[in-house]
């Protein structure tokens, strides 16, 4: 499970390196993320931008991560692909999530 | 012990696409990408992500729950397509789904209070919501579950199953 972590704008953004998160990782990716994100304070905007697809055990593992860095840290999502916004929006978790439709500051960043 | 993920394509009109898998989260992973490969482009989106999404739960409930406390065994796929979508019979040998009867697929409640959110348990709400003529039964042996996926096919093959012309057959 490979994530990468960069701060944008003061917000530390975590970018999925991975084209799943299903029942086969989620573990792993809560691990990770504990890894990544545990311990800091703010606001963790996960880039989902390359994930495809995300399975209930996936989904399961997005919100167990919100809910270990709370309250100290927000979790918000972004880019989710088309499949992946039909499980959160079926599930209704997407009103649970703040989703952003890109990551913030990413244009900019193009730009430089 | 043959632990990969098999295929038999169909070869005509009327024939199904077999698949076979062990009862395990790496092998689940493998047969998605070999059933969306069989796909091909034969769907798109949203369906295929449809198709994707509702194998998924079935085969992860299957893993989960009908091999729990037991060692992993078979399970079998048959997908046959159908003017009004795609057929499939999902079979394991694993328990018996509790008092025969399938999860109502409520969805888990959304609370205010953060620690009270839903880790799960949405497999058989979202099931239910992109299938049609579901159905379980108990044979004997083993658990079979037939649903409909109601898709789109992008060409305009046979209505039962796919047909020889299908440029996919080949492939596997």
């Amino acid at each position: 499970m490979k994530l990468t972590s960069e701060m944008i704008d003061g917000a530390q953004v975590v970018r999925v390196e991975e084209e799943r998160i299903d029942a086969s990782v989620a573990i792993q990716f809560k691990d990770r993320m504990r890894e990544l994100a545990g311990g800091t304070s703010g606001r963790v905007i996960l880039d989902m931008g390359r994930v495809g697809f995300v399975d209930s055990s996936g989904l399961g593992a997005i919100v167990a991560v919100m809910k270990l860095l709370a309250p100290a840290t927000k979790l918000e999502l972004a880019a989710l692909t088309p499949t992946v916004g039909k499980v959160f929006h079926m599930t209704r978790m997407d009103s649970v999530f703040a989703i952003h439709p890109e990551v913030p500051g990413e244009g900019m960043r193009h730009a430089i | 012990m043959q632990s990969d993920a098999t295929a038999r394509p169909p070869d005509q009109t009327g024939a199904s696409a077999r698949f076979r898998l062990q009862a395990n989260e790496r092998d689940v992973r493998r047969v998605l990408g070999r059933i969306m490969a069989h796909l091909g482009e034969r769907l798109a989106e949203p369906d295929r992500g449809t198709v994707e999404i509702v194998l998924a739960e079935v085969l992860n409930n299957i893993v989960e729950h009908a091999y729990a406390r037991r060692p992993p065994g078979r399970v079998r796929l048959s997908l046959t397509r159908v003017a009004g979508g795609l057929c499939c019979r999902v079979e394991d040998d694993g328990h018996p789904m509790p008092s025969l009867v399938l999860p109502d697929g409520r969805l888990p409640e959304i609370t205010e209070d953060l620690d009270l959110l839903p880790e799960g348990g949405w497999g058989w709400g979202l099931i239910r919501s992109l299938t049609a003529d579901l159905v379980y039964e108990r044979t004997p042996r083993a658990n079979r579950l037939t649903f409909r996926v109601p898709v789109r096919w992008n060409d305009h093959g046979g209505q039962n199953g796919a047909t020889a012309r299908d440029r996919h057959a080949a492939g596997g």
